[in-house]
């Protein structure tokens, strides 16, 4: 053979893919999924995903309610050299180790082109790009870095940004594309301020549920959460509690694999704990509640745990009228991260929360640990009603889509 | 069948191509004076595993009392790092360093005269 023969057969692709990428070409291997396992015949919900609020934070700023806190929020952020998207937030240090010194670039920005039209937000083509190589249907999307906002040192604070995060994702993003949902952040430090939140929003299109951010000190069980809870029960609306990372567990940790892999899980541990031994479901037996991003693994040790420790003790839990692994049977959790490595645990995992009716596909998209509809698919041990369940139909169903 | 896929010169020391030839995606690597060629396509959930950070092994030193010492590379083994989950793969086994069962499909590759040939 000689140099003269040389005849490329082959069609070359971006040898690296970076921050600049377009999400199109970042995710054309799941698009090959769609294909692969049929899914444009499935109803796809991603009940967990996100985009970066602090692209737009400028923005955000200008909706906060107390116009001297705006004021400070807006000064901050055009005199301080680097606190441009950041005034008043409380964007913890550790959120940045999270693409693994770059590894994992999607995680750190998606940086790609996007054509504007008619002063539509970037966001908007970000979301479509994902949902259109992954090939979901609908998808709730999340914020960021406010997920953590529950660690605020300021309560007040914490409540003003929620409240101008959620009139300004409602009126730029939600109310411009139907596929796009949302469970919006409650300010869970006044429960005043979480029934205003929930008449307010509650029926602004695309607010399918309301979230509670799941890294905070503030205990579920107060009687003054009561109302909160009553008036989503009677609106028929869900509660999510979504996990988030700590690097304050214990004090004790030092890389944040280990932060991800514990904090994510404790967080919902407490309030899972909290919510079923001091009777919530049975007060408020028709209030669906999500447990968002904790993974599956958690729940079978969660269920014998808690049983072991009630059937002793049942008098500190009188409210309840079932084992509590029968309340876990019956509340929602998204996939995500669905811990795979070992696939007969999982399938052990997935016959006991009853997944089959109980779970909800998450793909939490763009961060480093997403998962793509193709990982529900390609499980060898579902029945296909199973996986359209859990693909989207389950979804269906709790948020009546 | 084997299939011309780049000139030499297109893959040059510590560099990368990555093409579609019929039907799949090769990343094709030369460390070291020699080329490797594996799928596009991560064991882990199908990321575009090619098209990853290339970046040397990290390891963890330790002081004689075996106290933690920091980290450094090892720039005798490069990685390829999946983009879409950070899986790792050595680019000379194409084996993960966690779990050698993971590992990436690997093609046949060869050059004569300047130009590189893929058994696809």
């Amino acid at each position: 053979m000689s140099e003269f023969e040389f005849n490329p057969s082959g069609h070359l692709r971006e040898p690296h893919i970076t921050i600049h990428t377009d999400t199109r070409e970042i995710l054309a291997n799941a698009r090959r999924d769609i294909d692969r396992y049929n899914l444009r015949d499935y109803f796809i919900v991603d009940v967990d995903s996100h985009h970066v609020e602090l692209d737009s934070w400028d923005e955000i700023l200008s909706y906060i309610e107390d116009p001297v806190l705006r004021r400070s929020g807006q000064t901050m952020a055009e005199i301080w050299p680097n606190a441009k998207r950041l005034a008043l937030s409380n964007h913890p240090p550790g959120l940045t180790f999270q693409d693994v010194g770059g590894r994992i670039p999607h995680q750190a920005q998606l940086a790609e082109g996007v054509d504007s039209v008619e002063g539509e937000h970037r966001d908007l083509t970000l979301v479509r790009r994902a949902m259109e190589s992954m090939g979901i249907a609908l998808q709730i999307v999340f914020p960021q870095p406010m997920l953590e906002i529950g660690l605020h040192p300021n309560p007040d604070v914490e409540n003003q940004l929620i409240m101008a995060y959620n009139r300004w994702f409602t009126e730029r993003i939600l109310a411009r594309e139907p596929r796009i949902k949302s469970m919006l952040a409650l300010p869970f430090n006044s429960p005043d301020a979480c029934l205003r939140t929930i008449r307010e929003f509650g029926e602004k299109p695309g607010v399918v549920g309301f979230l509670v951010t799941s890294q905070r000190q503030a205990p579920l069980f107060l009687n003054a959460y009561m109302p909160v809870y009553r008036e989503l029960e009677e609106r028929g609306l869900p509660l999510g509690f979504h996990a988030g990372p700590d690097y304050s567990v214990g004090k004790q940790m030092n890389r944040f694999v280990s932060v991800h892999s514990l904090s994510f899980v404790t967080c919902n541990m407490v309030h899972l704990t909290n919510w079923i031994m001091n009777g919530l479901p049975e007060r408020f037996p028709r209030l669906k509640v999500i447990w968002i991003e904790s993974g599956l693994a958690w729940l079978p040790f969660m269920m014998q745990r808690l049983d072991h420790e009630y059937l002793m003790r049942q008098s500190e839990a009188p409210l309840l009228k079932r084992l509590p692994s029968e309340y876990i049977r019956g509340m929602y959790y998204t996939s995500q991260p669905m811990e795979a490595t070992n696939l007969k645990l999982l399938e052990t995992t997935m016959d006991a929360i009853n997944a089959e009716t109980q779970v909800l596909y998450a793909s939490d998209w763009p961060h480093w640990d997403f998962d793509v509809p193709g990982k529900i698919a390609g499980l060898p041990f579902l029945s296909e009603q199973a996986k359209r369940n859990i693909l989207g139909e389950n979804a269906r169903r709790v948020f009546r889509l | 069948m084997t299939r011309s896929v780049a000139r030499s010169d297109d893959i040059p020391d510590g560099g990368r191509i990555v093409l579609d030839v019929a039907g799949t995606t090769i990343g094709l690597f030369r460390v070291a004076g020699a080329l490797y060629a594996y799928e596009n396509t991560c064991p882990h959930q199908g990321g575009p595993v090619c098209q990853g950070l290339l970046i040397p092994r990290v390891e963890e030193c330790l002081n004689s009392d075996m106290g933690a010492a920091g980290f450094r590379f090892d720039p005798a083994d490069p990685r390829i790092v999946c983009p879409w989950h950070g899986y790792e793969f050595s680019l000379m086994t194409g084996r993960h360093p966690g779990n050698a069962a993971i590992c990436l499909r690997s093609f046949a590759v060869s050059e004569e005269e300047g130009v590189v040939y893929v058994r696809v």
